[in-house]
């Protein structure tokens, strides 16, 4: 097990530099960052020539890159072009997206979870239905038309929830996560539904029944735990990527997090932020996988990590 | 259906490869559990609508009021339904009704296409990774991590920009660059359930049996991990489906997705999305938004027909 | 925040008063003004306004676009600043600007103003300043602004080494000469531009730190910044013309406009500094914040470029006569925009001095027959054409509304395209590669008729995006660069009228500001640049 953590942490440095490398060729490629800053008039030549040395933007791509990952090593991952320490930027918008994809996996977590071992036992009954039209709405309402809405009914006329959560407190948070988590949510319950039903029909359910055994056991213990293997993946691997792509639901609701700040970067083809923002974002992801590998393990111990 | 721990049709013991081998082949008996399900055939039926739809929307639209999809007059815009617009008119006085028709060829393109490629190229890679694990996991692994970190509106944006379309580039060519914008980063996720799944399949006794026996790789995945990890790639693969063709009206919006004068129902939806449209025109965003539902519905049945009919443990 | 330029005022504002009159028709939503201006605002409470990420640190020389410029004038004075309501200069830091000749000018400055850190606006924060903004090796965004005074092309020119400007010349503490290389006789009422704000000691002994914590001499004095908010406080030893009436006033972060919006529906932010076009639709901003809303004609332009590089376009009068008439402008101003643009008939807004909105005549009339005769009679267009516009600018409802219009008169096949943004649209303009037709958009920098001709149809200007080169017509700005008041003004409506017969571009309409505010404050006003007069708003 030991050695096993240790070759993963190993090989997360290749996969670091891969993906530093991919996504500053791909900002490379987005266009020049110089042009249109200085709305219809084209911005002075000196402006343009001293933003160009100040982000080494002459040098060819590998050059570039070279000296944006020297800095890293050293712990500096750059200024952004309106002047902010790209590391300070991240700092400060960190726990907010933590907090905010918090709520939303424990909201895919409880109720995807639930709602789909409700459907499973109760297969083809009217409860079973429900869930089903519910994740079929979900699934057909884009985020940007859901957030809005719950937004406008829960928050502006209701006054259940804060209508925006500049300050990014867990409370302002908790309506943002719901609308964040709601797609996933359908995901879990479904996937949860379909594995569970496929489970007890396995023979060593009918088996467990067999030798007597609670029904709630032989579903509690031995079906839902060998249903949980795809549904653990699932949101191992979504908790990464509600981290970045939280773009639409921060817009909405002026969350600070990373991924509005990771839009803005985009749009001024800003190189420095966008890649340490990248950068981190992958390292989330290879620590969420790996402990996600070692949760098989917990839940099937036939899978062996040799 | 109703019978939760039904058991006449599940047979004694877990298919064996003596089992397969017997002429009564898994795709035969599948279509023989299939044919019997009602579901099945309601959600054939609206698949069929759907691509008819998609292939000949004139076959629709010819018998409107406002056949032609160029047809706008903003003098009308947003005016509720009517017998002159049964699905009334949108912001720039169009008939809802001939480009909701006309929007399912687009949306249905991508979406199906996005998850035929990402189910596929993400099966291979699990399947690859799972079964053999050790370094070869290692890698391709890894490679996925890279992808699935990088926000599909980054890569989607990335893509695009590369290779921009206008009006004049044949139309399966931009439909195509969409696909391949999102497709690229959907497939780690597809890859990462199926390799758990296969990972999950491959200690129990008749796999190793079947090891042991001298099968061939690609019969132990074909007989035995195929069937076992379809559920839960293919809940994954339906519901992308739908996320996909509201993934492109995103892209669209931005401007670098499709251009006009395509239509889809995620452009629909997205153009009449605001709060403001939604109270002063709810019938832009209903109709489209029906569409998609309808299809997406349509999908997540047919894999659940399909799921049950394959499902080994059902047989 | 994209494609706007910041905006720059000068004199003769009396015309400003023809707004009401000229502009009367289109504005659906023509509320007046906020609170009115005659009670005196409550003084003290704290007030939280939109706000967006600056480009660039708060520099007032280095800040070219609205997000930080809408902060730089808190927080900044200048030597003249504007009238919220006429546009007039009134005096701020200068005590007089004075010359004989309209290229000499000497500033002298009042007495005991001091910057936010104590220390006292002297002439030479002035001079420094300038020169700092101007000089190549600095990078300034802000250089441009300094282009009329002499030794500016020697220093801004790329490379160069030097860093003082011949024309200026300090005097003692309190005096300081301008000269210019023309004569520019408006030069005193452009100094109220946020690249003319004096820098204190501070910035030039630390720059860096002054990025951190800028300091200005203005109303309002920074205090902290953070991911989400700057937060600004009344400047208590402020002596200048327009105090703050507020204690605290606080910048949020908004990305979106529609939460901006939201918000302030909902109590929560007092002012948000754009209505999104949605919610103008059946006037629902009124049912959700009653008469605290404000639409005001502010000096801003929108048109259509025909692309220079299409040669059916650039080479076909009649074409594009025929063009232009075949866009319904009323119509689209009522449908899409609920009434908040105003249709143009010429090249200049009503509200800038000079402006007559005339000079395109007939040809901005929607005319459907008269279209189609011109088309046939001009030959016609081959192929599609097509609208190019950015998608980040809510620009694609409009663009499609005009390329319909054109399609259902002329049955020519009309598509709006788009590119993904304001940077990708700017570098296809430049590069030559867009066929059709283009947007294009001008705010006022100062609110005169020559601001809308000069730097956009003058032979070679920077921003010539139709690359129009008519002799004639520079001859006639040169002429009327030389004369004064009506008789310039009469010289550049001749020149105006140049573009009607020319018809390089065809104007569509004049975008009105529409701002809102929460229940919690009052005094709410916008100047004709649509910026919010920081100073007059107060709390209930």
């Amino acid at each position: 097990m030991g050695t096993f953590i240790l070759r993963r942490i190993l090989q997360m440095i290749p996969v670091i530099l891969g993906a530093t490398f991919l996504i500053y060729w791909m900002v490379f490629n987005l266009g020049d960052p110089t042009v249109g800053r200085c709305g219809e008039r084209p911005c002075p030549d000196a402006y343009v020539a001293k933003m160009r040395a100040e982000y080494n933007l002459d040098d060819p791509l590998p050059v570039q890159y070279a000296k944006y990952m020297g800095k890293v090593v050293q712990g500096d991952l750059g200024t952004s072009f309106n002047g902010n320490d790209v590391a300070e930027e991240l700092g400060n918008r960190w726990p907010t997206t933590v907090k905010l994809a918090l709520i939303a996996i424990a909201v895919e977590a409880v109720i995807g979870i639930a709602a789909g071992v409700i459907a499973g036992i109760r297969r083809g009954k009217f409860i079973d239905s429900l869930v089903f039209v519910s994740t079929l709405v979900i699934i057909s309402i884009p985020s940007f038309v859901l957030g809005s809405v719950a937004q406008m009914i829960f928050g502006l006329r209701l006054n259940w929830f804060p209508v925006t959560a500049t300050a990014g407190t867990w409370q302002q948070l908790l309506l943002p996560g719901l609308v964040l988590g709601a797609l996933s949510t359908a995901y879990v319950a479904r996937l949860t539904r379909n594995s569970l039903v496929e489970n007890l029909r396995a023979d060593y359910v009918r088996t467990g029944k067999a030798k007597g055994l609670s029904r709630q056991r032989v579903v509690g213990v031995h079906a839902l735990r060998n249903s949980m293997i795809p549904v653990i993946t699932f949101i191992g691997a979504d908790l990464g990527a509600l981290m970045g792509g939280a773009i639409v639901t921060e817009r909405i609701f002026n969350v600070q997090g990373i991924g509005g700040y990771i839009f803005h970067a985009i749009n001024t083809k800003d190189g420095t932020a966008v890649v340490g923002t990248v950068t981190l974002l992958v390292l989330v992801f290879l620590v969420m996988n790996l402990l996600v590998d070692l949760l098989y393990g917990a839940l099937d111990p036939r899978i062996s990590h040799d | 259906m109703t019978e939760p721990l039904a058991d006449a049709q599940i047979s004694a013991e877990p298919p064996t490869p003596e089992h397969t081998d017997k002429p009564r082949s898994l795709g035969s008996d599948a279509w023989a559990t299939l044919r019997k399900r009602p579901t099945f055939w309601v959600s054939a039926a609206l698949i069929f609508i759907m691509i008819v739809m998609a292939a000949f929307p004139s076959l629709f639209t010819f018998f409107s009021p406002h056949p032609e999809l160029s047809y706008s007059e903003l003098a009308k815009a947003r005016q509720p339904p009517s017998s002159e617009a049964w699905f009334g008119y949108d912001n720039q006085g169009r008939d809802v009704y001939t480009r909701t028709i006309h929007g399912a060829r687009s949306s249905i393109l991508v979406g199906l296409l996005t998850t035929l490629a990402v189910l596929l190229f993400g099966s291979l890679i699990g399947i690859i990774s799972g079964f053999y694990g050790k370094w070869v996991d290692a890698v391709l692994s890894r490679v996925g991590e890279i992808f699935f970190a990088i926000p599909l509106l980054l890569g989607g944006i990335l893509v695009l920009y590369t290779f921009p379309s206008d009006y004049r580039t044949p139309y399966l060519l931009v439909v195509g660059k969409v696909v391949l914008a999102i497709g690229i980063l959907g497939w780690p996720r597809i890859a990462r359930i199926m390799r758990s799944t296969v990972l999950q399949v491959k200690p129990n006794d008749y796999v190793q049996a079947a090891r042991a026996l001298g099968a061939s790789p690609g019969r132990i995945v074909r007989s035995h991990i195929l069937p076992n990890a379809f559920a839960p790639v293919v809940v994954v693969a339906t519901i992308d489906l739908g996320a996909y063709i509201a993934t492109e009206a995103t892209l669209s919006f931005l401007g670098i997705g499709l251009q006009p004068p395509t239509v889809s129902w995620g452009i629909a939806i997205s153009e009449a999305s605001g709060i403001g449209f939604l109270r002063a025109a709810p019938h832009m965003l209903l109709f489209p938004s029906v569409f998609l539902s309808l299809t997406v519905l349509a999908f997540i049945m047919l894999g659940d027909a399909i799921q049950d009919a394959f499902d080994p443990k059902s047989r | 925040m994209r494609g706007r330029t910041r905006l720059m005022a000068v004199a003769g504002m009396s015309a400003i008063a023809v707004i009401a009159a000229a502009c009367g028709g289109g504005d659906g939503g023509g509320d007046t003004a906020g609170g009115g201006t005659d009670e005196p605002g409550k003084q003290g409470g704290e007030i939280v306004i939109r706000g967006c990420t600056p480009e660039n640190p708060l520099v007032p020389g280095n800040t070219s676009e609205t997000c930080g410029g809408d902060q730089v004038d808190a927080m900044t004075a200048k030597l003249v600043e504007y009238d919220t309501e006429t546009a007039e200069p009134i005096m701020d830091l200068a005590e007089s600007i004075e010359t004989e000749d309209n290229q000499n000018f000497t500033v002298t400055l009042q007495q005991g103003r001091l910057f936010h850190d104590g220390t006292e606006v002297k002439a030479h924060n002035f001079v420094d300043a300038w020169n700092y903004t101007t000089a190549a090796k600095n990078g300034q965004a802000g250089s441009y602004f300094f282009g009329a005074i002499e030794g500016a092309a020697e220093i801004s020119a790329e490379g160069a080494e030097g860093e003082e400007m011949s024309g200026l010349e300090v005097v003692d503490d309190y005096t300081f000469t301008i000269r210019t290389t023309e004569k520019v006789s408006n030069l005193p009422v452009r100094l109220g531009y946020s690249a003319f704000a004096p820098l204190p000691d501070a910035f030039f002994d630390d720059p860096e730190a002054f990025e951190e914590n800028p300091i200005g001499a203005g109303p309002f004095k920074f205090v902290s910044k953070s991911t989400s908010e700057f937060v600004y406080e009344k400047f208590a030893d402020y002596d200048g013309p327009s105090p703050a009436h507020v204690d605290k006033l606080t910048f949020r972060v908004y990305t979106d406009p529609k939460t901006a919006y939201t918000d302030t529906v909902a109590g929560n932010l007092d002012y948000t500094n754009e209505i999104p076009q949605e919610y103008l639709i059946g006037e629902a901003y009124k049912a959700d914040l009653s008469d605290r809303a404000l639409v005001k004609p502010t000096g801003r332009f929108a048109g259509i470029v025909f692309s220079p590089n299409d040669p059916q376009l650039k080479e076909n009068l009649q074409l594009r006569q025929a063009l232009s008439k075949a866009i319904d402008r009323e119509q689209i101003a009522e449908t899409i925009f609920n009434g908040t643009v105003t249709p143009a008939h010429g090249w200049a807004p009503d509200v800038v001095d000079g402006a007559t909105d005339e000079a395109c005549g007939e040809y901005c009339d929607f005319d459907p027959e008269g279209a189609k005769a011109l088309y046939e009679e001009s030959g016609g267009y081959d192929g599609t054409l097509t609208l190019t516009v950015n998608a980040d600018g809510a620009h694609t409802e409009w663009a499609t509304a005009v390329c319909n219009s054109i399609q259902n008169t002329l049955e020519l096949e009309c598509l709006m395209q788009t590119t993904p943004d304001f940077a990708t649209f700017n570098k296809q303009i430049d590069a030559g590669e867009i066929q059709g037709m283009f947007r294009t958009g001008w705010q006022a920098d100062y609110p005169s008729i020559e601001n809308f001709l000069a730097p956009i149809y003058g032979t070679g200007a920077d921003s010539n995006w139709s690359q129009y080169n008519n002799p004639d017509f520079d001859q006639k700005l040169t002429e009327a660069a030389s004369a004064e008041g009506d008789d310039a003004n009469a010289l550049y409506q001749e020149a105006e009228a140049m573009l009607g017969e020319d018809l390089p571009t065809t104007p569509l309409w004049y975008p009105s500001t529409v701002v809102g505010w929460s229940d919690n404050v009052e005094n709410v006003n916008i100047n004709v640049f649509g910026v919010l007069d920081f100073s007059a708003i107060s709390v209930k």
